[in-house]
């Protein structure tokens, strides 16, 4: 079996009297879309602020790409390769669409270091910085500032930002949300051709898509993984009915 | 626009040639205080720039920049002071003497400066917001208070400075020549502004500012970007510090003061926050306000409230906003 690119060991998180995250292990490998799909309130978004490094586990091992990652800052699971976005987009919003992908990949070179030369100034960096908002379709709308961009292309820049980074593994927190089913239909084609580059780890509400999408299935219910395997045997399985699609269908 | 100059440099430009023009008008009709006053504003607009870098662009909204400028003031009042009495100011493990020279003050301004804002800046930018301006007034009322506890600087009466801090060459005791100084290292400032906040660290900082989870996302960690321009910037304002003592002759706690601080963020928010040349604008405006009104009135800062509550109401880009309009970004 191939390394795998993040890998979950009993990790838990409490707050007060709620376990929030109880002893979850969860395995991402090269060239998957592993799917965490649970109720509200499951505990998914403290499992991503974990794995992104905003939140201390109280136990359990994280690990990234074979290393041990759990004392690792947000920025240093960045460089190794970890690339993520946001249920809420998260911009750099007086910045152009350009100006946040070019950060994204100084970021990936050496960081802030640079005190002199005009960023804007470095057209290899442009020129990257153009492809890979080509890749997710927004080159047209490269100068145009954050602000101004729907909210389906602030999707896609949160996407973009994650590619520009050439990330070993995605972690993609309900990267659908408010697309409508044009843009789901676009982005699940893309995400689709994106898992060859780069595992990843979708956080998602739609359930189309996941089921489209996923090689694996892992669902979390009151900060417990209680099933995980391929998406015919998440369907079938009588637990998950009852705890998560049951109240959805 | 993409030939030419922008609105914004016109303004710029025109502010520059302004600050330039009145003391060498002042000087021809011998009028040594506008001189004196036009130096005021390149100083007060120095100590802005450097408040600026981290205000403005970095988004930490410091209410302790007065201990920066005041430290810079005291390098300059300690080194004259002791180079008048031909004392040390340490003798052991080494002997540390006065000095008389700018350049010298300049640099043990810089490397204090840079020392005391690195701690300063290492506690409190672990906090944010509201805790972020408590906390950098702290240590500024902190450093006060040790000026004030100690009697061989003067305590609470302050330093004088008898004779002027020294040039290589030149006279620096010519007010003409102490406002090209001045001048100088304002436009140097701005240089070195305008050069950081267009390079990539000047990306990482206003990304900072805006959004530091995205920063953080993206695998640069906000703080050491933001703990840099934090340092940055009190150098700047050190620098600052250190002229307005020479210029005054004389330093004292009131340099140290919160209402210094208070000021210098005022000569901030006035010209324009995140604007190159805000703090220029700022200074100049509070500097006329505080001549002139202040001629008429004690009340002249009633005046500057007003004009404050209008500028934070009305226009947030501050004078230059409202002269250049909007600030565009790429």
């Amino acid at each position: 079996m191939a390394e795998p690119l993040l890998e979950l060991n009993g990790l838990s998180k409490s707050f007060g009297a709620l376990k929030a995250c109880d002893g979850v292990d969860l395995t991402l490998l090269p060239g998957e879309i592993h799917a965490l799909i649970g109720p509200n309130g499951a505990g998914k978004s403290t499992l991503i602020a974990q794995v992104a490094g905003w939140l201390r586990p109280d136990a359990g091992a994280i690990s990234l790409l074979g290393q041990p990652a759990v004392h690792l800052s947000v920025a240093a699971r960045a460089r190794r390769g970890l690339g993520r976005t946001f249920q809420i987009s998260s911009l750099a919003s007086e910045f152009s669409a350009l100006g946040n992908v070019r950060l994204a990949l100084q970021a990936r070179e050496r960081g802030a270091f640079g005190f002199w030369s005009p960023v804007r100034k470095d057209r290899r960096l442009r020129e990257e910085a153009l492809a890979v908002l080509a890749r997710v379709g927004l080159e047209e709308r490269a100068e145009v500032p954050v602000t101004t961009l729907s909210h389906g292309e602030r999707r896609l820049l949160e996407v973009a930002l994650a590619l520009a980074l050439r990330p070993k593994l995605l972690l993609l927190d309900e990267p659908m949300a408010g697309l409508g089913p044009e843009g789901t239909r676009a982005l699940t084609a893309f995400l689709r051709t994106l898992k060859a580059e780069a595992g990843i780890l979708l956080v998602e509400h739609d359930m189309d898509a996941v089921f489209a999408l996923a090689d694996r299935i892992s669902v979390l219910v009151y900060g417990r993984i209680i099933a995980s395997g391929p998406p015919e045997e998440i369907r079938r399985s009588a637990a998950v009915r009852e705890a998560y699609l049951g109240d959805a269908a | 626009m993409t030939n030419g100059l922008s609105r914004e440099q016109v303004v710029n430009g025109s502010l520059l040639a302004l600050l330039l023009a009145a003391p060498l008008i002042a000087a021809a009709l011998d009028e040594p205080f506008y001189v004196s006053l036009a130096t005021r504003v390149a100083i007060l607009a120095l100590a802005g720039v450097g408040l600026n870098l981290a205000l403005g662009y970095g988004g930490m909204v410091s209410f302790g920049h007065a201990a920066f400028f005041g430290l810079g003031g005291y390098v300059a009042g300690i080194a004259a002071f002791h180079a008048f009495e031909e004392s040390a100011f340490l003798t052991w493990p080494f002997t540390i003497g006065g000095s008389d020279q700018l350049l010298v003050v300049w640099t043990v301004t810089a490397l204090v400066v840079a020392l005391v804002a690195l701690a300063i800046g290492a506690v409190s930018l672990r906090t944010s917001g509201v805790y972020f301006i408590m906390i950098t007034l702290a240590f500024a009322q902190m450093i006060y208070y040790l000026a004030i506890s100690l009697p061989t600087y003067g305590g609470e009466d302050g330093l004088s400075i008898y004779l002027r801090n020294q040039l290589p060459m030149g006279d620096s005791a010519e007010p003409l020549t102490f406002f090209f100084v001045c001048y100088g290292l304002l436009l140097l400032a701005l240089f070195v502004s305008a050069r950081l906040v267009a390079s990539r660290f000047g990306a990482a900082l206003q990304c900072a500012r805006m959004n530091e989870v995205r920063l953080a996302t993206l695998g640069i960690a906000p703080f050491p970007v933001k703990l840099t321009a934090f340092v940055l910037s009190a150098v700047i304002t050190g620098i600052a510090g250190a002229l307005f003592a020479d210029l005054n002759g004389f330093v004292g706690p009131s340099m140290l003061s919160w209402h210094r601080s208070g000021e210098i963020m005022i000569f901030v928010i006035l010209g324009g926050v995140g604007r190159l040349f805000g703090p220029l604008a700022g200074a100049a405006l509070f500097i006329l306000l505080e001549s002139f009104v202040g001629g008429f009135t004690d009340r002249w800062q009633l005046i500057l409230g007003a004009v404050l509550l209008a500028v934070v109401l009305f226009a947030r880009g501050g004078l230059i906003g409202l002269l250049a309009g909007k600030l565009r970004h790429g």
